[in-house]
């Protein structure tokens, strides 16, 4: 499959379903796996890498699940068209950045994907939409299982799966959970949601990974601890607390409407506003607007909007997307125009936020405390 | 002061007196870390790091199969390959001991380890069961368990 081809598609979990999809955007679960015998990417030479890649690349290939998939060789992979597969979250940032003796394979359908020399030999990699890590483990556990059959991996019986970095030592399993939390936020109620998660030993992180900022309400819940627990027992922590998120997200947003509705309102209608007439549009605000707009979208507070317009919309108005398909470089000047100019256009067949009166409403008690002169 | 492990600045600073005895122990931070000193729950200092103590691994000390060396292990946190867990096996534990909720896998095992392992574990089998035949004179025993071993090695050459 030709790289145009995979990327014309949307992947089958920006569908915007799934269990609990209001509010969780994708599971996902990545296994670590390394060859016996071979040096760590990161400190192999590139005369090695390129030899591991011509040993494994074929067997990924020849996976069932990767018939009619995409793949390819770094060093013939643009720079543009690298950071397009990262804001799809089909390679990591810091595979990307590599080039050399490293390949990616993408399935079909793009819920599975094999990073091959990333900081271990292989990253394999499973999305599913909504809350569903037993899914898209299943499906990663099923690739390791063939890929051992046709290769020697590097195992231990006391430490397990042998990684580059101890941190992903025994199962080489994390397990991650996307997350949109606008209420939790508008509330300020994110902060002592974020420690009590931090405080069982679970990672949170913002939209692409490590060290990033959590744009657009959108936070990653992750396992820290991969050694000394069963996948099974990882993943059903994970949910657990998953499922409590969820639900203090779900609460915090009906709360929202009761006390609070003309906030509420107000910063949907801004949001729509902004997105349907703007001409400029930092990357920035164009997130963090389109959250507003999918929590209205949720809340029913805007008519007829489907969940997965405003999914597809947060993916093509990043900056390689954007690149992509203006078929060149864009400086950040005219990726702002043209991000506006696309935005525009998607939600001209929206009708807009309905316009209800909130003024009367009994938990608006004190509608004279407005700055109007 | 130096740290009495690896040589960098020593930060952490410890003494520790049992029976009268006073042992003081002088480490940088990632060697305290590394020897699990952060967990106060139960930690001897004697047992950590004197009385069993492996020879303290040197920053030369390299990877026989990648030449990876200490130093480096120090510098990036990471492994050279697969047999480094091996060569810097000691001091690990602590390390791992802070980073994950235990110290041994008890998850996945690969398909090919769990057939390795089941046959050697039934080569042991019979090979307890051919010992007490010939004690116990079973000859007729002995020589079908005989062959039962010998089929199952010449078809797993691993376990020969």
């Amino acid at each position: 499959m030709r790289f145009t081809t995979l990327i014309k598609h949307p992947a089958d979990w920006m569908k915007g379903s799934g269990l609990h999809s209001d509010v969780v955007m994708t599971s996902r679960v990545r296994l670590a796996r390394n060859l016996r015998g071979f040096s760590f990417p990161g400190y192999s030479a590139e005369r090695q890498r390129v030899e591991l890649l011509e040993l494994a690349r074929p067997c990924v290939e020849s996976l069932p699940e990767m018939a009619d998939g995409y793949s390819e060789e770094y060093s013939g992979l643009s720079k543009i068209r690298k950071q397009v597969l990262v804001e799809r979250h089909l390679v990591s940032r810091e595979h990307a950045a590599r080039a050399a003796g490293c390949a990616v394979v993408v399935d079909r359908k793009q819920s599975l994907s094999i990073m091959i020399n990333e900081e271990d030999h292989f990253r394999i990699q499973g999305i599913r939409a909504g809350l569903n890590l037993r899914s898209a483990y299943s499906l990663v556990d099923k690739v390791d299982t063939a890929l051992e059959s046709m290769l020697p991996y590097a195992y231990d019986d006391r430490l397990g799966y042998l990684t580059a970095c101890p941190t992903n030592l025994g199962t080489g399993m994390r397990a991650s959970v996307m997350l949109h939390l606008p209420a939790l936020v508008l509330s300020d109620q994110i902060n002592p949601v974020i420690k009590a998660v931090g405080k069982i030993g679970l990672a949170v992180r913002g939209l692409y990974g490590e060290g990033t900022e959590a744009l657009g309400n959108l936070f990653q819940i992750s396992n820290q601890h991969t050694l000394g627990e069963k996948e099974g027992e990882i993943i059903s922590q994970i949910e657990k607390v998953i499922e409590r998120v969820v639900s203090s997200e779900v609460n915090a947003r009906q709360k929202l409407l009761e006390d609070n509705p003309t906030m509420l309102h107000d910063q949907v209608g801004r949001a729509f506003a902004i997105l349907r007439y703007a001409h400029v549009l930092t990357s920035k605000e164009a997130l963090n607007l389109l959250s507003l707009l999918r929590l209205g979208a949720d809340m029913d507070l805007i008519p007829n909007c489907d969940r997965s317009l405003l999914d597809m919309l947060l993916l093509e108005i990043q900056p390689a997307h954007l690149q992509l398909s203006a078929e060149r470089d864009l400086s950040p000047e005219e990726r702002d125009t043209r991000r506006a100019e696309i935005t525009r256009t998607r939600l001209q067949l929206l009708t807009g936020p309905s316009n209800v009166s909130t003024i009367n409403q009994p938990s608006e008690e004190k509608p004279s405390d407005s700055n109007d002169e | 002061m130096k740290c009495d492990v690896c040589e960098s600045e020593a930060t952490v600073f410890l003494t520790q007196i049992i029976n009268g005895q006073m042992t003081t122990v002088n480490l940088c931070d990632t060697c305290s870390k590394a020897k699990g000193v952060t967990d106060e729950t139960g930690f001897g200092l004697a047992e950590a790091f004197l009385s069993q103590a492996p020879a303290p691994i040197s920053a030369e000390t390299a990877c026989p199969e990648c030449g990876f060396t200490a130093a480096q292990l120090k510098k990036i946190g990471r492994m050279g390959c697969p047999e480094c867990y091996h060569t810097f096996r000691d001091g690990l534990d602590g390390l791992l001991k802070s980073m994950h909720k235990g110290t041994r896998h008890v998850g996945k095992v690969p398909h090919q380890i769990v057939t390795q392992n089941a046959i050697a574990g039934n080569l042991g089998l019979l090979r307890e069961e051919l010992a007490s035949a010939v004690r116990d004179e079973r000859y007729e025993d002995a020589a079908r368990l005989k062959s039962e071993i010998e089929s199952l090695q010449s078809s797993h050459p691993s376990h020969a």
